[in-house]
């Protein structure tokens, strides 16, 4: 296994006191010492103090008027902000248990703390996730009904579904349609409810996605999600239950039949049953048992096959009726890039996926290999263009979308600087995600500007 | 509305950081760095279920401290305080409470939460909140926060501290 770097420890979780802990200590200006009085209330108070590494002690400036008691336990708490317009940041505190000698000497023996400079405020969020959990099932209990975390119905079904990502559906069936249209085919209901139906299938394949996900404890493993990666989270945080996700991935596949049924229905077309047997077979053997595609390292052969050819020719088919070689080839262009997408987003889920079995490449290969993988298959993606553009099986408009080669290495260049920073690297996943919408924006430009001439001839 | 000395609701109302000890298990204090809020004589903190240790520390003994200590989060204010008092949780609805409640409060004194709520999507869990509502007891003020020298000692009127 490549994982090329320790996992970062997140909140500094309770121990015994080590030499870096009075090193930490000593950068606060001053502590706060705590303890419980005689009538049971707690009390603290501000204080200076020494640190003492090589005797293990803190010495503490007596505080007037108060006698920090020795027969009980005392904390001091180092705390850190940085106040800054509107709020503050660098927030870090330093919690220590221990014996007060009654004279100058703290001997802490239990030390606890957060310094969101080593773990990022999502981070240590997400590590709480499971106590947020045991809190709102100990509250339901004490209620004697059932409090659940919430979202709005929109924002739920955003997070739930991951809408954002249907521009993956997009980009392949509106090139499909447009080759269709570049050979004189070209129904618009049929074009719309082509995208209804890929977007069905695209949704429901999500949700099933993260069902299996949470069911494998690959979500919950994962304590550095981002916008583009560690899936929607919406069970792990117990906004929808398992059951509510497969009924909503069931109803979102019965739309895509009902839909794909209807086009069929229309068309006439045996091989669009076919195109669409295999596209809900390869989704959802994605994640589900018992191929798993993406936890046996052919996650990416499956998005390219799912959102290249199968998208793209089922959109071509319902318009034409028939399959080709031109569709086939454009296909190829979204299908390597939208792989990439998933190949750059598993980046920052490495770790929390081989913990749980999920062994994707970025999981089986080294940096550099992830790095030059991509490289080598972006170009493969233009290489396409240009191959078929040469070879007269794409027009040469489409040369036009090797604009997009800079964005592309600019994608790779990220990898190098980012590549284990989860949220630095989100910038670089958002322009992995950019040269899918811009190749394909430039193909479809290529194919209306081709359809033009052809109108205008 | 409230006893508390007019230095100490000074310092309340600035600060951006206050240590809250609760009461462990085992008897043993734990603090927790929180933003104070105070309205007519309570003082308000408020916690996400995500770090909710507190809250079950709260529910098995309320009794509480809350020291304001920082001169960098009172802006530039040398005072210190600790006042004693006893906790209540607000927490009917985590999801809603604390924004009727003490949203107000709160969007005043850390104006960049708004950039937060509008991410609502992105951290769900962070907004299901308890309020922690706290009746100060006893009070104790360090002027310049010289804790070298003994705490000027308040106490709340008997009608209150019931």
């Amino acid at each position: 296994m490549a994982i090329d770097a320790p996992m970062r420890s997140g909140s500094i979780a309770a121990h015994a006191p080590t030499a870096a802990d009075f090193e930490r200590l000593a950068t606060y200006p001053h502590l706060v010492v705590s303890w419980l009085e005689a009538d049971g209330y707690p009390t603290s108070v501000a204080t200076t103090f020494e640190t003492d590494a090589t005797a293990g002690i803190i010495r503490l400036a007596s505080p007037g008027g108060m006698s920090i008691p020795t027969d009980r336990e005392v904390g001091v708490l180092g705390s850190h902000i940085h106040p800054i317009t509107g709020g503050y940041d660098e927030r870090r505190h330093l919690q220590l248990w221990g014996r007060f000698d009654g004279a100058e000497a703290f001997t802490p023996d239990r030390v606890w703390g957060w310094d969101e400079a080593e773990t990022p405020f999502f981070e240590y969020s997400e590590r709480s996730v499971p106590q947020s959990r045991r809190y709102l099932a100990a509250l339901s209990r004490e209620k004697g009904r059932t409090i659940r975390p919430r979202l709005s119905p929109f924002w739920l079904a955003l997070r739930t579904t991951r809408l954002p990502f249907l521009s993956a559906t997009a980009v392949p069936v509106l090139l499909g349609i447009a080759v269709a249209a570049s050979h004189g085919a070209f129904t618009w209901w049929a074009a719309l409810l082509t995208l209804l139906g890929g977007s069905f299938a695209h949704l429901a394949i999500n949700v099933t996605n993260d069902i299996f996900d949470t069911l494998s404890g690959a979500d919950e493993a994962n304590t550095t999600p981002t916008q583009f990666s560690g899936g929607s989270r919406v069970a792990v945080y117990d906004l929808v239950s398992i059951r509510g996700l497969t009924w909503v991935a069931l109803a979102l596949f019965a739309a895509a039949a009902a839909v794909g049924l209807l086009l069929v229905a229309v068309t006439g077309s045996l091989t669009l049953v076919w195109i669409g047997i295999a596209g809900i077979a390869v989704g959802v053997a994605y994640t589900a048992p018992p191929l798993k595609l993406v936890y046996r390292g052919l996650g990416e052969i499956a998005v390219a096959i799912g959102f290249g050819p199968i998208m793209l020719l089922g959109a071509y088919v319902v318009q034409t009726g028939r399959l080709g070689w031109e569709p086939l080839v454009v296909s190829l262009v979204p299908g390597i890039l939208i792989a990439l997408i998933l190949f750059v987003n598993e980046i920052p889920d490495r770790r929390s996926d081989a913990e749980a079995g999920k062994r994707t490449l970025p999981v089986r290969f080294s940096p550099d290999a992830v790095r030059t993988g991509y490289l080598v298959a972006a170009l493969a993606a233009f290489a396409v263009i240009a191959g078929g553009a040469a070879g007269g099986l794409l027009p040469w408009p489409t040369l036009i979308a090797l604009a997009a080669v800079p964005l592309a290495l600019r994608v790779h260049a990220g990898l190098k600087t980012h590549y284990d920073s989860p949220y630095t690297l989100m910038a670089v996943m958002g322009a992995n995600v950019n040269l899918n919408l811009v190749v394909g924006g430039l193909l479809l430009l290529a194919y209306v500007a081709t359809i033009a001439a052809m109108l205008l001839a | 509305m409230g006893w508390l000395p007019d230095p100490v609701e000074r310092l309340l109302d600035v600060a951006l950081v206050g240590e809250l000890t609760v009461i462990g298990h085992n008897g043993r204090p734990v603090t927790h760095p929180l933003i104070p809020l105070y309205h007519e004589g309570r003082i308000y903190l408020h916690s996400s279920t995500l770090f909710s240790k507190k809250l079950e520390h709260i529910k098995r003994d309320p009794r509480v401290a809350l020291a304001i200590t920082d001169p960098v989060a009172t802006k530039g204010n040398p005072d210190r305080a600790t006042i004693q008092g006893t906790a209540r949780l607000i927490e009917e609805d985590p999801h809603s409470d604390w924004e009727r409640l003490i949203l107000r409060l709160w969007r005043a004194k850390e104006p960049s939460i708004d950039d937060f709520l509008k991410v609502r999507v992105a951290l769900p869990l962070f907004f299901e909140r308890a309020v922690i509502a706290i009746t100060p007891e006893r009070c104790l003020y360090w002027a310049g926060g010289r804790t070298d020298l003994a705490p000027v000692e308040t106490r709340a009127p008997r009608s209150e501290a019931a």
